[in-house]
């Protein structure tokens, strides 16, 4: 794909003629920075730019405390505490990390989640969204090996629950559980392994974050109309885009500041809102905690994970027809990895010719009935499995995947869409008026 | 039932707001109000001091709290004690240490650690006001944790002062344990249960045996040592032990709300006029 139609670098001096026609660096930058972006995005646009903060900050943060810190299951809790105490500013820079997970979580939720209403993950953006999903997945696991780290009762038993769940794979789950662990249960070498991966998996969240950059920089960023930026040619476009600098690097930036100002209220004065307190006693594998609860962002997949009991028809039904191999664990086990994967084929669920919530009166309410059950999925994925809680999180499940397989594929079949602007621009002009009345 | 659960929910967050105690998880944790408390709150050295004495006469019997270096008992945002006052206490009041280099014992000094005390199976206390949580809820949504702050200072606080005469369902209690309202794991007598194996009482028993009585120390500053003095001032020391740059952090956070905040505003402005010439002026509804 072409790219929407724009002014490319030129080199003008020597030098830059001279590199230009051996690197082409500065025209990829001033390209990537110029390009033309819809000039309506609203403030749910801001998230890309926070994502990309959060990366830098954990990377940034997490080099420094490697420095510091001692993979080895009778140091790694004395060397946290090493860092919060004898190392300069490393409470700080503790706190920026383990909370920094939690504003990467909540800024990638609302991002996913502001795909899913304006219809971004749809034709020609699949790739961008597929590549968003993987990220997405990168993330959990990076998170989760990062929180095994300090070596405190969570890390232990939420790192010998979460490994458990491959156990549950018929056959060839114990085995697999096994090799994961580096021995038959959570110990030095899963710690050693763990602290290998949570170092390599940041960058390979950079990697592909460039790649999803460079996706929709190719097919072109959507925006809350779902209407297309016309490339007939470069004078068109430009009435319906801005360059990205400097209209949205200072938009996004404002809007990072004020986020950011959230975020070191919380990193000052309640640093350990977001965790655990067992996580402040050392591992030990001889003491179970009376509840292993994940972290906040896990919650709502765990949820899911912990939802489908055997005392539910459907698994009594899998049960069966598989011969037992499916049985509650194992399908529990499916259900989580399934809720994942329905989100991300989700582009091709979505029947609806239209591509933006914003027109889609009926999609509309299913979307944020979506939004209530995951906040639901979360809270109840801290909860006991008592009633009612049971059949809160089975009904919540339900729904979550009801929503991607059901509504998604029928409501394109039985929506009639609001009629959609014919341009970027005259939708932007009916909220704001032309730039320039005096033309 | 559910509607009656959540008048009862209601209620209890009401009493909450009020200022009232409450019980959950079948212990009682008494809202205290700290000075090391909210964004501004500050740790009183000479309230940390007092703290340390109760420690090393009391509490350093049986636990030990081996994450502090005795070095920080002189830090800025600390108990603050002048350098030739902490050698001496480390010299004179803590046990000697095996030399990491030689292994000779010898007198502990500044840059040891305080001593790891595992005789009496008692907890480390060096995290201890971090490794407990007094408040959760309502309905796990987090509300009184962000209101109240996690209350690992007032669980140890309700620890230390909440003993009892055993309840009158079981009068004998459990022998070589000790009743505490506070505490919520520990042992209860069938007696105290009902049908269903809940328990009818508030709290259980305890292995530790009440530790403060009152006059138990006595401060040199002439201030009163009743238990709740004693208590209070032992888990201001303990919350100080287990993040020891409190002061620095807060004070870190505040300066960077305020540099992030005028950095916003002049964003915001920025923004505002850049976004001027492509905006026209916006439509009368």
């Amino acid at each position: 794909m072409a790219g929407i139609p724009h002014d490319h670098y030129e080199p003008k001096s020597q030098p830059e003629k001279w590199l230009h026609s051996r690197l082409p660096i500065v025209g990829l930058v001033y390209d990537t920075l110029m390009i033309p972006t819809p000039k309506n995005l609203n403030w749910m646009w801001i998230w890309g730019i926070v994502l990309a903060f959060c990366l830098a900050l954990q990377i940034i943060t997490g080099i420094v405390l490697v420095m510091h810190y001692t993979p080895h299951v009778d140091l790694a809790f004395a060397s946290v505490e090493h860092i919060m105490r004898d190392v300069n500013g490393g409470y700080m820079i503790r706190y920026l990390h383990a909370n920094g997970a939690s504003l990467f979580f909540f800024a990638v939720y609302l991002h996913i989640f502001r795909g899913l209403y304006y219809g971004s993950y749809k034709a020609p953006r699949e790739v961008t969204w597929i590549i968003g999903m993987l990220i997405y997945l990168a993330m959990m696991g990076t998170a989760f090996m990062g929180y095994v780290l300090p070596w405190g009762q969570m890390s232990f038993w939420g790192a010998t629950v979460i490994t458990g769940l491959f156990g549950a794979i018929p056959g060839i789950g114990e085995p697999i559980q096994t090799w994961l662990l580096g021995g038959p249960a959570v110990d030095n070498a899963t710690l050693n392994r763990f602290f290998s991966l949570h170092y390599l998996l940041p960058f390979v969240i950079a990697g592909l974050v460039i790649v999803h950059i460079w996706a929709f920089h190719s097919t072109g960023n959507n925006n809350p109309t779902g209407v297309e930026v016309r490339r007939t040619s470069k004078e068109d476009a430009a009435k319906d885009t801005v360059p990205f600098w400097p209209y949205y690097v200072i938009k996004d930036l404002f809007a990072l500041c004020l986020i950011l100002i959230v975020f070191f209220a919380v990193v000052g004065f309640m640093p350990n809102y977001l965790g655990h307190p067992d996580n402040y006693l050392e591992a030990n594998p001889l003491s179970t905690p009376a509840h292993i609860v994940p972290e906040w962002y896990f919650l709502p997949f765990y949820a899911i994970l912990r939802a489908f009991t055997a005392d539910v028809w459907v698994v009594q039904i899998a049960e069966f027809i598989s011969f037992g191999i499916i049985d509650a664990k194992f399908f529990g086990v499916l259900a989580m990895f399934g809720a994942i994967a329905v989100m991300a084929l989700a582009p091709w669920l979505d029947t609806s010719s239209v591509r933006s919530g914003r027109y889609r009166p009926k999609f509309k309410m299913w979307f944020w009935l979506l939004c209530i059950d995951f906040v639901v999925l979360g809270w109840v994925g801290a909860q006991s499995t008592e009633f009612p809680y049971d059949w809160i999180s089975l009904i919540a499940a339900t729904y979550w995947f009801a929503y991607f397989l059901v509504i998604l594929p029928l409501l394109g079949i039985i929506e009639k869409p609001l009629p959609i602007p014919a341009t970027i621009e005259e939708d932007f002009n009916a909220h704001y008026g032309p730039a320039n009345p005096a033309e | 039932m559910m509607f009656r659960k959540i008048a009862l929910g209601a209620a209890s967050t009401l009493g909450l707001l009020a200022g009232g105690a409450f019980a959950e998880g079948g212990a009682h944790i008494e809202d205290h109000a700290f000075a090391h408390e909210g964004p501004f709150g500050k740790f009183d050295e000479f309230q940390l001091q007092r703290g340390l004495q109760v420690f090393t006469e009391v509490c350093s019997a049986c636990h030990g709290l081996k994450y502090v270096p005795v070095r920080t008992l002189s830090d800025e945002g600390g108990p603050r004690m002048p350098e030739d006052q902490v050698r001496a206490y480390a010299k004179d009041m803590l046990p000697p240490v095996a030399d990491p280099v030689t292994g000779e014992e010898r007198p502990r000094e500044v840059s040891d650690k305080f001593p790891e005390n595992t005789g009496a199976g008692a907890p480390d206390l060096s995290l201890m006001t971090k490794a407990r949580a007094g408040f959760h809820g309502p309905y796990g949504l987090g509300i009184n944790q962000m209101m109240k702050g996690m209350g690992g200072p007032e669980y140890v606080y309700s620890i230390l002062t909440g003993y009892a005469e055993n309840p009158a369902c079981a009068p004998d209690g459990i022998d070589g344990y000790y009743y505490n309202t506070a505490f919520a794991n520990g042992g209860i007598p069938d007696s105290c249960k009902d049908e269903a194996g809940h328990s009818t009482i508030t709290g259980s028993w305890i292995a530790m045996a009440p530790p403060l009585s009152d006059d138990i120390v006595t401060y040199a500053d002439g201030h009163a040592a009743t238990v709740h003095h004693t208590a209070e001032d032992v888990t201001s020391f303990l919350t100080w032990a287990a993040e020891p740059k409190m002061m620095a952090r807060k004070q870190a956070g505040l300066t960077a709300i305020i540099i992030l905040s005028v950095l916003t505003v002049l964003l915001y402005l920025t923004n505002k006029t850049l976004w001027a010439g492509v905006k026209g002026k916006k439509k009368a509804h």
